[in-house]
């Protein structure tokens, strides 16, 4: 009975409304049934080579999945040091998921611990540039690794100097306006693809002998920059909206330019712009995928890359492959949009007005 | 007894323009400790901008203006010690609305004073009291009628202990039956002795508690006086076309 009301009142409730109704459930009944056939009934689930998925009606592959899922995650990072791998990734977590908390304590150590010892453990654990460590060369690295290394670099440079960059172009001092427009338009107006090539093919010949920048590090500041320059718009976007009143009565009471904007006008515009920076944060964590083109394998690049493996050449391994890193995309970047939902939905307790 | 204590505020053959418009032309007043002063004039005449002027937010041209002994120049830190002395009320409130009230008043105590959080809460408190909202320290602005916010806002710049309180029409932005909620804290202020100089059409309150009266037109000075002279037997003509309208 509560079935029928309820589909009475949100299904049915006018003509058009009914006719999109029976619009969606036809795109349904026309998509779902052949993917639960491919994925689940007619996909292969056991076997440890490409022999078990030659049958010629036989789905998804997942037993390539299965035995590439190291190279996925990891790339060709050396087996016996995967564990440095995993520490640095649980070390991450341990740091993230209180700072995402609002209700954990000491937020200003655990911001000090994610922004700036966070990064150099992981640095030292990575790259094992420390006695006692062996050396792992960035180019063994690859997976889901290098995606999570180029897009959370990305992210936590971007977000605060996309910050300087807004109030710089806000400026009432020309030359830090000037300087932050020229950025923030530069680096709008490359493709991206365009940036990691010039990182990664071009600088080398402008540096001076002898003087090598690491090809992974050379991208990541390609990518951050990059990114900054869109943070910078869409922070600038809510200092736009907040009253110019909010400024003037903070300065009134004797608070300092970085006081004033630390304090009053940055928290109320970050708050209206989630959605933007989420956006972008989603957008970033995505477009890393294009540094395949400078020979960095990312997660997606991993997977083509074991998908020219003859071991595993089955008719069924290129989509389940791209199926696979799909998932793995979504799953982080629908994690982050549920996030910020979560967020604004906490941010707006007693502030409707 | 005014003319004997000490000048707090000096403003000396001040201009200022906005592009070609002159909107402040040769202003000269002084203001001692514990006078009150009302501004009053049309809409555009430059009150607000004057008023604006003795805090800084925004920038004159020509002449001088001195607060408390120190001139007002670019100089930052100038600026800043004498925004620390002067509180400022504004039309819009501007309280900030993703702070309770007692975090807004505890703001700039703990800032830019320096002050421990828990003496800031018990400074702010006292000031909530003052204006008769204590009951309403934990809730948001947004929460709040506009009397209500008005009146933490005056209690915000109380906070910073200031020795002149600037008014830019405090009652403009307010419903007719808030008005007088804010006018009552006003007039208490005054009793108290603060030195106070408020931009605002209420002339029952210039009547009952200024000192001076001074009315602006177009950019200028026209008149000053006290307030039995000025509502009694205004001199200029414009004063008196002005005094027709509003009375």
């Amino acid at each position: 009975m509560i079935a029928i009301t309820w589909a009475r009142k949100n299904l049915f409730s006018s003509f058009w409304n009914s006719v999109l109704t029976f619009f969606a459930i036809y795109i349904i009944y026309i998509s779902l049934p052949g993917l639960i056939d491919w994925a689940f009934i007619r996909a292969v689930w056991q076997g440890d080579s490409r022999t078990a998925c030659l049958a010629p009606d036989s789905g998804a592959c997942w037993p390539f999945v299965k035995a590439n899922i190291g190279q996925f995650i990891y790339g060709r990072y050396p087996a016996s040091e995967i564990w440095r791998v995993n520490l640095t990734f649980i070390l991450g977590v341990a740091g993230l998921v209180p700072m995402l908390m609002p209700t954990a304590p000491a937020k200003r150590w655990n911001l000090i611990y994610l922004v700036i010892a966070y990064p150099l453990i992981a640095i030292v654990l990575l790259s094992g540039d420390r006695p006692g460590l062996v050396h792992v060369d960035t180019a063994m690295w690859g997976g889901l690794l290098v995606t999570l290394v180029v897009a959370v670099t990305g992210i936590v440079v971007s977000l605060p100097l996309g910050m300087l960059l807004a109030l710089g172009r806000r400026s009432e001092m020309p030359v830090i306006r000037m300087l932050s427009i020229g950025f923030i338009e530069f680096w709008r107006g490359v493709p991206l693809v365009t940036v990691l090539f010039m990182a990664s093919v071009m600088l080398p010949l402008f540096l001076p002998e002898g003087f090598s920048l690491d090809n992974l590090l050379r991208c990541l500041i390609g990518v951050a920059l990059f990114s900054s320059a869109y943070m910078a718009e869409v922070v600038r976007g809510g200092l736009q909206a907040i009253p110019r009143g909010q400024a003037e009565a903070a300065r009134a009471v004797g608070m300092s330019y970085w006081q004033t904007m630390g304090l009053i006008v940055l928290p109320q515009a970050l708050r209206y712009v989630i959605p933007g920076i989420v956006n972008t944060f989603i957008g970033l964590f995505k477009d890393t995928t294009l540094v395949l083109i400078v020979g960095i394998f990312d997660l997606l690049g991993q997977v083509r890359a074991q998908l020219s493996d003859p071991h595993w050449a089955v008719p069924q391994g290129a989509t389940t492959g791209y199926v696979f890193a799909a998932l793995v995309f979504w799953v982080f970047c629908f994690a982050m949009s549920r996030y910020s939902v979560f967020m604004e939905r906490r941010l707006n307790i007693g502030h409707k007005d | 007894m005014s003319e004997l204590s000490k000048i707090m505020i000096g403003i000396e053959h001040v201009h200022k323009w906005y592009g070609d418009f002159h909107v402040l032309k040769d202003i000269n007043l002084t203001v001692r400790e514990g006078d009150r002063i009302v501004i009053a004039g049309p809409s555009g005449s430059g009150k607000s901008t004057l008023i604006r002027c003795i805090n800084r937010l925004e920038a004159h041209q020509e002449g001088k203006i001195f607060v408390d002994g120190v001139e007002l120049t670019e100089d930052l830190k100038r600026i800043d010690a004498v925004r620390r002395e002067v509180g400022m009320v504004f039309q819009q409130f501007n309280l900030f609305p993703h702070m309770t009230v007692l975090e807004n008043c505890t703001l700039a105590p703990i800032w830019v004073r320096k002050i421990p959080k828990a003496d800031a809460d018990v400074l702010a408190m006292k000031f909530l009291e003052r204006v008769k909202i204590p009951e309403q320290a934990l809730k948001f602005p947004g929460q709040l009628s506009g009397g209500q916010q008005q009146r933490v806002a005056i209690a915000r710049a109380l906070c910073m202990t200031p020795k002149i309180m600037l008014f830019d029409e405090p009652t403009s932005a307010l419903d007719p039956e808030m008005i007088k909620e804010v006018l009552d804290v006003m007039v208490e202020l005054a009793e108290d002795g603060m030195t106070m100089v408020c931009v605002t059409h209420e002339m029952g309150f210039a009547r009952q508690v200024a000192d001076r009266v001074v009315f602006m037109d177009q950019g200028e000075i026209v008149e000053e006086a006290e307030p039995e002279i000025f509502f009694a037997t205004p001199k200029n003509e414009r004063t008196k076309a002005f005094l027709a309208q509003i009375l």
